[in-house]
């Protein structure tokens, strides 16, 4: 397993250096040239020179795209122009979190919807149902986001007024407030990540446990654990709660709509994947044993249908991080996605892409995460990878 | 990263029943040898339509095409001969017209008694500077809602938004064939040839595939944009290049693995072909139909990928249906509600229906190619 990884990790750095060097070229294959654009046309030539110097652009090519790609590798992402002295590595990790926090929740979410979803349409195939819920899937899934997100806001927002219109935080409640937005925010990341431990420690036991009885009971306290964890952290810091749940009530809108938007591709695929398995033998052979239904499709029918499901996690981890980008942008929220707008919008450069870049090391690093899950699903892919 | 088990897809053989075998005298054709194969082409697609039809989605999506490409031809018959002649009203872009009301200037807004027809004097400074009570004030009305001269009233430059929408159509069919025919050229050209030669070309050509399948095309783009200056055809080929060279590649590549095999590649191989020329006339020919499937998500995705790129403001185009929710918001109009829904409902629906459109045929398509798909 461990090698497993290793390898899949030597991978991901092959492949986010090839990434790089993208990006590299992008920039040298930009119309003009990058240098004459903030160098001062009226200061001496050999000041100018020294500039091109201390900058790394004296150089050949190959020189300067190494030194982009290792400068990258340690961190070293530049200064932004835009708001000049800060550091581009500084503004981005300022803004990933939240970032990770709004792809973890929708990616969740999306997953479960459409994987519970799915296996119910294939199960109950042929109804006015099925045939509703899969338009409207699909119309969701090809709807043209900015827009879905705006008619979002409009009804939840504007005219029944449950959530806050944009933004991270409401700024009037927040004056004076004891914390800055970044610490209370660290604070729910953390409770989260304790309560998500203590469910997939929860889940692991029940994989390793042979009886159904002793699964559920292991399943059922980790999330029983997981709760009391996370009401009891709460309930011990009295002051800041109220600020959490302001940052809790900006999420919960652009949660939702990335939710909706991401969930249709899983459902459609789940529902195909279960029809074929529904051909299957076994699944007749649980029938004619007189295995209740919703066992059958639970037990026997999903979890093989499943497989498919995860492979298409890797499609479904760019078509949300793209989602992301834009949900991000149209509700105001201070993420990477909108900053990496923001600093295209203004020819941010070096900011620009470093987001990219970021962008690109959570679509690898989601997709390692993935690979790993289903590699513990299915032995057979780490065998065939071993060889 | 690697797609497991990619769904291995069979490609339907044109099917022969319409075409009567006939006893032949050697060397003798009883008809042409292109009418022979028209007729295998015209027996081969009634036998796919009719498994088509049976999708009643896929209709409703070749339907809801139609009803575009109608609209796409809609425009210049309309601006040339039919009632939007006016350069000066209808042009999408430079048209301008807005219905004019005189407003009765009034001392305080106590003295307003009717709100249409009379307007206080600090108000009035916005439209009519300098004026003071007992002047008429006259004030465009921008947008307009829908009346009999602009079915679906103007954008707040005064602009006809049923012209716009006319107009942007024929740049996202534009836009969307661009895509299509490079997507279908770049994937099964990398298909192919990673099939054909294995060994390292294969390794490198599908770890790009990877790295290109992996990375979302939003953010990509809007850099890209950012860098340089993107038009509508070069949008498309980005997308084309972007999407063919990803996951349809893979696909297209286990499909050219399976024609690979087959005997008359080695046949052809045998008979003198060069590798190029069995890529070319054999193992593309062969992936060709099933490239055609993933055509069509290529055109819902450049779809509504354009419209966004163009509401963020970053494609150089004249009007499409994404400068037209831009301009709405840019505007301020687009929180407002649903009070202005001229300017929200029509472009936001054309994106959303053009992509669901081509995204119903390609899973109707998906089933007639797939026949494990198919429901009996």
């Amino acid at each position: 397993m461990l090698k497993f990884i290793a390898k899949r990790l030597v991978q991901m750095a092959f492949l986010f250096f090839l990434f790089l060097s993208l990006v590299f070229f992008l920039l040298q294959a930009q119309p003009g040239d990058i240098t004459s654009q903030f160098l001062d046309p009226t200061i001496p030539a050999e000041v100018q020179a020294l500039l091109l110097e201390r900058l790394g652009l004296d150089g050949s090519i190959w020189s300067q795209w190494w030194a982009y790609v290792t400068n990258f590798f340690t961190g070293n992402l530049g200064v932004s122009f835009s708001q000049y002295p800060k550091e581009v590595i500084d503004v981005i990790a300022e803004r990933i979190p939240r970032t990770l926090f709004l792809f973890t929740f929708a990616t969740i979410f999306a997953y479960g919807l459409g994987f519970v979803l799915g296996k119910r349409l294939a199960w109950r195939r042929g109804g006015f149902g099925e045939a509703s819920i899969t338009v409207s899937g699909v119309l969701l899934y090809t709807i043209f986001y900015p827009w879905f997100a705006i008619l979002m806001i409009l009804l939840f927002s504007s005219s029944l007024g449950w959530f806050p219109i944009s933004g991270f935080l409401t700024p009037e409640f927040w004056r004076g407030a004891p914390f800055t937005g970044n610490e209370v925010f660290g604070q729910l990341l953390l409770s989260f990540t304790i309560s998500a431990a203590f469910i997939i420690g929860g889940l692991i036991l029940a994989s390793r446990s042979e009886e159904r009885p002793q699964q559920r009971m292991f399943r059922r306290a980790g999330y029983i654990v997981a709760a009391l964890a996370f009401v009891l952290f709460w309930a011990l810091r009295t002051e800041m709660r109220p600020f959490a749940v302001d940052i809790i009530h900006h999420t919960v809108l652009p949660v939702i709509t990335l939710t909706l938007i991401a969930f249709a591709g899983t459902m459609l695929l789940t529902r195909s994947s279960m029809l074929e398995t529904l051909k299957e033998d076994y699944i007749l052979t649980a029938r004619a044993k007189g295995v209740p239904d919703k066992d059958i499709r639970d037990h026997h029918a999903a979890r093989n249908a499943l497989l498919p499901v995860v492979t298409s996690f890797i499609l479904g981890l760019a078509f949300i991080i793209g989602g992301g980008v834009v949900t991000e942008t149209v509700f105001g929220w201070p993420g990477i996605g909108s900053l990496l707008l923001q600093a295209t919008v203004i020819e941010d450069v070096p900011l620009a892409t470093g987001a990219l870049g970021f962008i690109g090391i959570l679509a690898l690093m989601a997709h390692l995460l993935v690979d790993i899950l289903y590699s513990v699903l299915d032995p057979r892919v780490r065998v065939q990878t071993g060889n | 990263m690697v797609i497991k088990d990619q769904d291995s897809t069979e490609v339907l053989e044109p099917q022969i029943d319409g075409v009567e075998t006939v006893e032949l005298a050697e060397g003798e054709l009883p008809e042409s040898l292109l009418r022979v194969r028209l007729k295998l082409g015209w027996a081969g697609f009634k036998k796919n339509w009719k498994l088509f039809s049976e999708n009643k989605l896929g209709l409703v999506g070749l339907g809801v095409i139609l009803l575009f490409a109608l609209m796409a031809i809609a425009h210049p018959i309309m601006r040339s001969v039919g009632p939007w002649q006016d350069d000066n009203v209808y042009d999408p872009v430079i048209g301008f017209s807005a219905p004019v009301t005189d407003f009765e200037v009034v001392a305080t807004e106590a003295d307003v008694v009717d709100p249409d027809s009379q307007i206080d004097q600090v108000t009035a400074q916005l439209w009519c500077f300098g004026s003071v009570a007992g002047d008429i004030c006259s004030i465009n009305q921008t947008p307009a809602p829908p009346s009999a001269d602009h079915w679906l009233g103007t954008d707040p430059l005064g602009r006809d938004i049923a012209s716009q929408l006319t107009f942007s159509t024929r740049a996202a069919f534009l836009l969307g064939t661009i895509a299509a025919v490079v997507t279908v050229a770049v994937a099964t050209t990398v298909g192919a040839i990673a099939a054909f030669y294995g060994g390292w070309i294969d390794n490198f050509l599908m770890r790009l595939a990877d790295l290109v399948l992996l990375l979302p095309l939003i953010p990509i783009l809007i850099v890209v944009s950012g860098l340089f200056t993107v038009t509508m055809p070069l949008l498309g080929v980005l997308i084309g290049i972007l999407s063919g060279f990803g996951g349809t590649a893979i696909v297209l590549k286990s499909q050219a693995l399976s024609v690979k095999v087959k005997p008359f590649i080695d046949a052809a191989r045998v008979s003198g072909g060069s590798n190029m020329h069995l890529i070319f006339k054999h193992v593309i020919p062969n992936v060709l139909p099933l490239s055609f499937l993933y055509m069509m998500f290529t055109v819902t995705e450049a779809v509504s990928l354009e419209a966004t790129l163009s509401f963020f403001g970053l494609i150089n185009a004249d009007m499409t249906w994404g400068i037209m929710l831009s301009t709405a918001q840019t505007q301020g109009y687009l929180r407002s509600g649903l009070e202005f829904w001229w300017l929200l409902i029509p472009a936001g629906l054309a994106v959303s229906l053009l992509a669901a459109g081509f995204f119903f045929v390609g899973r109707a398509m998906d089933e007639v190619i797939n026949p494990r798909l198919r429901s009996r």
